[in-house]
């Protein structure tokens, strides 16, 4: 009996948030009832896909006892990048007046605009990598400042005027569904989340990276290159905002400076509720699935519940603390 | 209630998940008397010891001090029931100066006007006072960072001193002392029995042992084996409880399996810095087990650490298997077929966090990687073989690193090269801290390498074993070779002679004496 309850005092500290939030959730559903129709649950997992697309990102940051304080701001120059690479043709206000119509091959172009996208977040990405390995500057000020540098060249690419009147080709990429049924949002992120599982998981790479984080030193020493790897995993990241913020446009069917302000700070908070550690070598993406799910349901609850949106801020700031605590606690009943 | 006991522990039980880690131990220590304890690594003491400081909580058991029931919340509540300890692992601060690491946490205070101040001066004097009392002459004001293992260790040992405490646990104090150092420990330690204070000693030095303890106390697997007068227990007997069995050989029968071909050529090998490694030379042949030996800070880990690409080099070059390396990172080492076991097993070794699977085939996952993916079934049977075959007592292979005891976690980073099949294996202190059944099954090991054409090079502090194991010892001193022994003549007395070579005081006084800013 006596081993019974430890194990459910066990449970509540390496799950709490989790338990508390589905106590939430049900509690808004008997109190709105709406909150478990089949489109509501179909708005939050389409909120989640792109999240969860960054959130991965930062991820492989976190395990390397690194953080990516530039995510944010990289999902939002990627989409005002896509934004003003995929106009329509006749719209007025287009951005580049000599953008050609691709007529039957604007998936074609779409697909090239991916990945100008990723390569150009991947530049940000590796200067990430090379501050932080080579020059040792820690993780929160490189990217603290890379984000300010995003910021601005973002900017200045845009002169800060809003981006709209998308091409249909862009805008069916988050609206569209396969055979009717399956929005290609949900299996672009699922694609993602299983290429992830697989890189963590299965490759060298993935190994060294929960090696990095759990001894940096033991890691060089067992002859793991850990600079190269670092840099691939900011890069990775950046690749990933890239892709995020070309599906965040895509889903808003608009996009300005401002777009993806503090997102940072949620993929990050996401990743620690679904059990990434602060302190390093430990995460894995089904977590960091969970985690972008139940800050999602969180703020859905809240909005349901008719909660003031200042108000929101205050419970998700309240949530963040929590979770990072009930994180360190796991860490020192280890010892 | 014949006599009445400084310490008593009775019956002490603590379960890790799937490890039996204390089962029954029992422990008296009388007043005024050192008391050793001993056991296998993995036998339970450091444990023991924890439990009895709050840093685990026991399962069962009763303390008792100077007869009255206590039990102690952490290591803050036994310093005020008078038990200090000095660790195995230190956990000094080292940016910040040796007073304020004596210090922390009980800083002499001063009044400054409404509010309380750190008064330095009081803390600055008294250090420098018992740092004298203990013969070390550091400036209390220079950083701790500065000093090496041995002399940070110095330091612990006067804190403990200094906490005037009536029960102080030395946890392996001697590990990185040299002589002159331990003869002062002893002096130390035999002034504090004088003055009532009681100690437990734990060492796996049967000579160090028999010279200070008045009682020994023997652990084997978590359990209790019993209690006994110095005087009325042999060395032989001693063993014989600690590893359950008759232990005939120290070291495994040396035989010779050197060859003509040269794998390792160093050429006047030279560091960046001038007070470490200098123009350093010498050959390792195929099949030889090459011991350094020499003081503590004579840089033969630096010396190894060059060549394993983790420190800068200013000149000289390194030959291996007949061609230049160039090595500017470990992982060109480990290309050119170098292995490299690291002396801090804790600060570079052990990936804490992770199973021993990870722990194992870290430094060998590019050998299982197919088409990018790693073939876990290889992996598993790598890991379960060396499991086996080093004895690594776990439950399995998922099980976290840090959850075995230093034997067993040594065991591991071996299998971890073996992985590898390095042909020159750098084995720096590879039986540290390891008690004697481990240590035979670690020269049994070193013994098989050889013999499959392998090479060694060990750096061991300890005399008995670098004679007992190696076929050629080249002997350090203040970053220079000094000499060269073999056979016949690799006696303790050649290699003292070459290890002393150069007058140390001049460069190790000048290191600490940089001060920390306050």
């Amino acid at each position: 009996m006596k081993a019974k309850n430890f194990n459910i005092k066990d449970f509540l500290v390496n799950n709490g948030i989790i338990v508390v939030l589905v106590l939430l959730a049900f509690y808004t559903g008997i109190m709105q009832p709406t909150f478990f129709s089949k489109d509501n649950w179909i708005n939050i997992a389409l909120n989640v896909a792109p999240r969860f697309i960054i959130a991965c990102g930062v991820s492989g940051c976190l395990i390397t006892k690194g953080t990516d304080l530039s995510a944010g701001r990289q999902v939002g120059l990627a989409a005002c990048l896509a934004g003003t690479l995929l106009q329509k043709p006749d719209y007025s206000g287009k951005f580049y007046q000599n953008l050609p119509d691709f007529g039957g091959m604007w998936w074609l172009w779409v697909i090239a605009v991916i990945l100008i996208c990723v390569a150009v977040c991947c530049v940000f990405g590796f200067i990430n990598g090379i501050v932080i390995s080579y020059l040792q500057v820690p993780a929160f000020i490189g990217t603290l400042g890379m984000q300010l540098i995003v910021y601005g060249v973002c900017l200045v690419y845009t002169n800060a005027t809003p981006i709209g009147g998308y091409h249909s080709a862009y805008t069916i990429v988050a609206k569209g569904k396969l055979f009717g049924v399956l929005p290609y949002l949900f299996l672009i992120a699922l694609a993602v989340g299983l290429v992830m599982w697989f890189i963590y998981n299965m490759t060298p790479h993935g190994k060294y990276m929960y090696a990095i984080g759990g001894n940096e030193q033991s890691a060089e020493v067992s002859g793991v290159n850990t600079k190269r790897t670092k840099i691939i995993i900011y890069m990775t990241a950046a690749a990933l905002y890239a892709l995020g913020g070309f599906l965040v446009g895509a889903k808003s069917g608009g996009s300005s400076v401002n777009m993806g302000q503090g997102w940072e700070l949620e993929a990050i908070a996401a990743c620690t509720i679904g059990g990434v550690s602060v302190n390093g070598g430990i995460g894995r993406i089904s977590g960091v699935l969970i985690g972008v799910l139940v800050f999602e349901i969180l703020k859905t609850c809240l909005q349901y519940l008719g909660v003031d949106t200042n108000y929101q801020y205050i419970a998700q700031g309240i949530v963040i603390v929590v979770a990072i605590a009930l994180d360190i606690r796991k860490y020192i009943a280890k010892k | 209630m014949a006599e009445q006991y400084r310490l008593e522990m009775k019956g002490v039980k603590k379960t890790f998940p799937g490890v039996k880690a204390l089962d029954g131990v029992n422990l008296q220590v009388r007043p005024g008397t050192v008391h050793a304890l001993m056991g296998e690594n993995g036998a339970g003491k450091s444990t023991l010891m924890k439990c009895l400081f709050g840093i685990y909580k026991m399962d069962e058991g009763e303390v008792y001090i100077d007869g009255v029931k206590t039990e102690i919340a952490n290591p803050d509540d036994a310093l005020h029931k008078g038990l200090a300890m000095v660790h195995q692992e230190l956990q000094p601060i080292p940016a910040r100066s040796i007073a304020e690491n004596m210090y922390l946490g009980r800083y002499p205070m001063k009044k400054f006007g409404p509010i309380k101040i750190v008064d330095h001066a009081t803390m600055n004097s008294e250090a420098e006072k018992w740092l004298r009392d203990v013969k070390m002459n550091f400036n209390p004001k220079a950083q701790l960072g500065t000093l090496s293992i041995g002399q940070m260790q110095s330091v612990e040992i006067a804190k403990a001193v200094s906490q005037s405490a009536n029960l102080v646990i030395l946890d392996e104090p001697t590990s990185s002392l040299t002589d002159n150092e331990v003869e002062a420990l002893f002096r130390i330690i035999r002034d504090l029995k004088s003055r009532g204070v009681s100690m437990i000693y734990i060492s796996h030095k049967m000579a160090e042992i028999r010279q200070i303890s008045d009682d020994i106390t023997i652990m084997r697997d978590g359990t209790y084996v019993g209690t006994w007068r110095i005087e009325d227990i042999s060395d032989e007997e001693i063993v014989r409880q600690m590893v359950g069995r008759e232990l005939t050989n120290v070291y495994p029968p040396k035989d010779d399996y050197r060859t003509d071909e040269t794998v390792l050529k160093v050429d006047h090998l030279t560091s960046i810095h001038s007070n470490s490694f200098q123009d350093c030379s010498f050959e390792l042949k195929r099949g030889e087990i090459l011991g350094f030996g020499g003081l503590v800070g004579a840089q033969r880990t630096e010396l190894m650490e060059a060549i394993f690409g983790m420190r800068h080099i200013q000149r000289g070059t390194v030959q291996i298997l007949g061609k230049e390396a160039h090595i500017k990172r470990p992982q060109d080492a480990i290309n050119s077929s170098v292995g490299m076991i690291t002396e801090d097993r804790r600060g570079n070794g052990i990936f804490g966090c992770l199973s021993i699977d990870d722990n194992t085939a870290i430094a060998s996952y590019k050998n299982y990687t197919h088409a990018g993916k790693i073939n876990k079934s290889e992996v598993d049977k790598v890991v379960k073989d060396s499991i086996a075959k080093l004895s690594i007592k776990t439950p399995s292979g998922k099980t976290l690193i840090q959850s075995l005891s230093g034997g067993n976690q040594q065991k591991v980073i071996i299998a971890r090269w073996l992985a590898n099949n390095p042909d020159i294996l750098i084995m720096d202190e590879p039986t540290r801290g390891i008690d004697v059944g481990a240590k035979y099954e670690i020269y049994q090991i070193m013994i098989e390498l050889v013999k499959q054409g392998k090479s060694i090079i060990m750096i061991s502090s300890e005399m008995p074993e670098l004679i007992g194991m190696s076929n050629r010892i080249i002997v350090m001193c203040n970053g220079h070779i000094t000499g060269e022994v073999e056979g016949e003549d690799a006696t303790q007395e050649n290699i003292m002679a070459f290890a002393t070579k150069f007058d140390l005081s001049g460069s190790t006084k000048k290191e600490a004496t940089q001060e920390v800013q306050s």
